[in-house]
């Protein structure tokens, strides 16, 4: 983020700049209101038993509280025949985000690293090739994938959801660490080469060691991506291989005929809450890492 | 013995010729300059003799071997660049070591080596530190000592002064220099700053449009230059250029003259109104069937100056001009001078106390024996 200090647009003379001031914050506040509404909505509701949301509306403030719902969302909830709660699903959703994430990260590195570092006749050429995945729709890929994990034997695993993300993040891994790393100085890749290292060691010892924002970047991309996706998720899977995602939906759409919305929205809280730490605790360094460019 | 021989090298980047037939030996425990202006393919031939770059014809040998396709680190070289590059991640130690790391030498050695070059750069207090806390100075220090922590065959050094400001630039090119006369290793120094070239050089090759212009000690570079692109880059402000015709004789061409001595060849300069100015030319330095000839007379700044008592009629091959001042330029120590001589601009260069003033018509003292002659069709020295 740039520092707050070296130039505010709106800080010139007069009350007319004052008033644009007040003008410009309240429409921010205006829209952050309207963005986090519904959120407040669902976090709400998650604590309020249904007779009060049957009573007061689904969009209320809350006339009684209990957190008996989170527990029944995370471990007693019926989804789709299994009364074990949400909570496999998101183990499902874990055991599929974390390899995804960990091997399409260290996939792009090596390419940004190839691509910016290691340049051979076409390898541009290779790099917008590439960097096409970022702008393909995931629906165009679907019977190719399905017949991909068909030929593997990887259907309806969560394996095959790994194989998958690695895969379709690739475009943006490498697009994020190559052209992070074209702004390390050649030069340094040239001392080494004199200096006796060879490709690996040059990774290892100059290039890894300056990773660590395009790192944060794409480690948050990528498991927020995953984590989130639904598309693939829901055609190729199902039953208990399902990732928190699509069971979400099954929850939705159970046979019950009481909606138990205070279930419902921890559930989806509890779904929505690895991303979102993700970002509260790395977001600094999310922004930090998209908006820095060179290291000098 | 030679260290380094560079045979018919040639270098083009897709059609692009860069370096169109490069020949060089240097000999063991040389300091040899690369000097040209930006794009005369200096760079490139380090990075070709570093390994950087390769070779599209012709052979680069270090010691007896040739190396055109042998990788960097199998080269035994050691190189200092322009921006430092140093690893910005690890320590001053840490960046010194790597090389030796990377070669599997023993740890005891490795701390040895450090302690050694940084005693000899007065850098131990630096060791503990990151680039990022150094000041430009320390830096290039840091990346001569990563060089220097090996004991290769050959150093490079690719502009390294050309990052640091004028002050520090000077105090580090005597460092440079200091510290090749305590080694005497052999040294390939690429820079586009003649004054550099010239204080440290023990052979010079200044290059041209991918092409060696002469390869000579220092003060032959200056003297004797080989064309007129080494005389017109080498010495600030440059060498002035003036057409000429060579006379042999007095009678030989009318006018009045400001002949100083009337015997022996001459070059004769037409001020373009009816009048010419002949000055003295040292045997030897054009043959006799050459009378008439067009050339060019390349002049430098220091031996055109005011005439006063110093000069007089006996001293050797003393030309005289009169010419108006154009433009006074002084610089404390000397003034430069612009006058028109034949229709061009020409610098002079005078005592501070003695400087004319601006439209004054001012003589001149021109020292011939120092002149150089130019053939105007191939610019080469005659």
């Amino acid at each position: 983020m740039a520092d707050a200090t070296t130039y505010d647009p709106l800080r010139t003379a007069g009350t007319w700049g004052r008033r644009a001031k007040i003008i410009v914050y309240a429409l921010l506040t205006l829209f952050a209101l309207v963005y986090l509404l519904p959120f407040t909505v669902v976090v709400l509701n998650s604590f309020r038993d249904l007779g009060d949301i049957s009573r007061n509306g689904l969009i209320g403030l809350p006339h009684s509280f209990s957190l008996d719902y989170w527990v029944q969302a995370w471990c007693t909830f019926c989804v789709g025949g299994t009364c074990e709660g949400i909570q496999p699903f998101f183990y499902n959703s874990v055991a599929m985000v974390v390899p995804a994430t960990i091997i399409s990260t260290a996939i792009g590195t090596i390419n940004g690293y190839v691509l910016s570092k290691w340049r051979f006749p076409g390898s541009e050429v290779l790099f917008g090739i590439m960097t096409l995945g970022v702008f393909m729709p995931g629906q165009m890929v679907l019977l190719p994938w399905a017949q991909v994990l068909g030929f593997l034997g990887l259907t309806n695993s969560t394996p095959g959801l790994v194989l998958i993300h690695c895969v379709q993040g690739l475009s943006f891994t490498t697009l994020f660490c190559r052209n992070y790393y074209v702004n390390i100085p050649d030069d340094l890749i040239k001392a080494a080469r004199i200096d006796g290292a060879g490709f690996w060691r040059i990774f290892r010892k100059v290039v890894l060691p300056l990773s660590p924002p395009i790192i944060i970047v794409t480690v948050i991309w990528q498991f927020t991506n995953i984590w989130n996706e639904f598309l693939f998720a829901f055609i190729f899977s199902s039953g208990t291989h399902q990732p928190i995602t699509v069971a979400l939906i099954a929850l939705s759409g159970g046979g019950t005929a009481v909606h138990q919305y205070n279930v419902e929205s921890a559930a989806v809280l509890i779904g929505a809450l690895p991303p979102l730490l993700l970002y509260l605790f790395g977001g600094r360094y999310f922004l930090r890492g998209l908006t820095q460019g060179a290291l000098k | 013995m030679a260290s380094l021989t560079i045979s018919n090298l040639k270098k083009a980047f897709g059609s692009v010729p860069v370096l169109k037939g490069i020949d060089l030996e240097v000999k063991t425990g040389e300091f040899v300059v690369l000097v040209g202006p930006s794009g005369c393919g200096k760079s490139t031939l380090l990075a070709i003799i570093a390994g950087l770059e390769s070779v599209t014809e012709g052979e680069v040998r270090i010691g007896e071997r040739v190396v055109n396709s042998v990788p960097p680190k199998d080269r035994d070289i050691a190189m200092v660049f322009q921006s430092y590059a140093l690893y910005p991640t690890m320590t001053v130690r840490g960046n010194m070591m790597f090389g030796m790391e990377s070669r599997g030498v023993p740890k005891p050695a490795r701390e040895k080596a450090v302690a050694r070059v940084a005693e000899l750069l007065r850098i131990e207090n630096l060791l503990g530190r990151k680039p990022n806390q150094l000041s430009g100075g320390q830096r290039q220090r840091v990346a001569m000592g990563r060089a220097l922590v090996r004991d290769p065959k050959l150093f490079l050094f690719d502009e390294p002064l050309s990052n640091l400001d004028a002050k520090l630039r000077v105090e580090m090119r005597t460092e440079i220099k200091k510290l090749y006369q305590r080694l005497g290793k052999t040294t390939i120094y690429v820079t586009h700053d003649q004054v550099e070239a010239m204080t440290l050089a023990s052979r010079i090759a200044v290059m041209h449009q991918g092409l060696v212009q002469q390869f000579a000690e220092p003060s032959t570079v200056y003297d004797r230059p080989a064309n007129m692109f080494v005389a017109g880059f080498m010495g600030s402000p440059s060498m002035n250029f003036l057409p000429a015709q060579i006379a042999y004789g007095a009678a030989s061409l009318a006018g009045p003259t400001t002949l100083a001595k009337p015997a022996g060849p001459t070059v004769v300069l037409d001020e373009g109104n009816g009048q010419t100015i002949r000055l003295p030319l040292p045997e030897g330095m054009t043959k006799s069937d050459s009378d008439g000839r067009p050339v060019v007379l390349g002049i430098r700044p220091e031996n055109l100056t005011g005439y006063d008592r110093r000069h007089t009629e006996e001293t050797p091959y003393l030309g005289t001009i009169e010419a108006q001042v154009e433009v006074v330029e002084p610089t404390g120590a000397e003034t430069m001078v612009v006058v028109r001589i034949a229709g061009k601009e020409v610098i002079a260069r005078f005592e501070p106390n003695a400087s004319p003033a601006v439209g004054e018509r001012v003589k001149l003292a021109v020292d011939m024996a120092k002149a150089c002659i130019f053939d105007p069709e191939t610019q080469m020295l005659i």
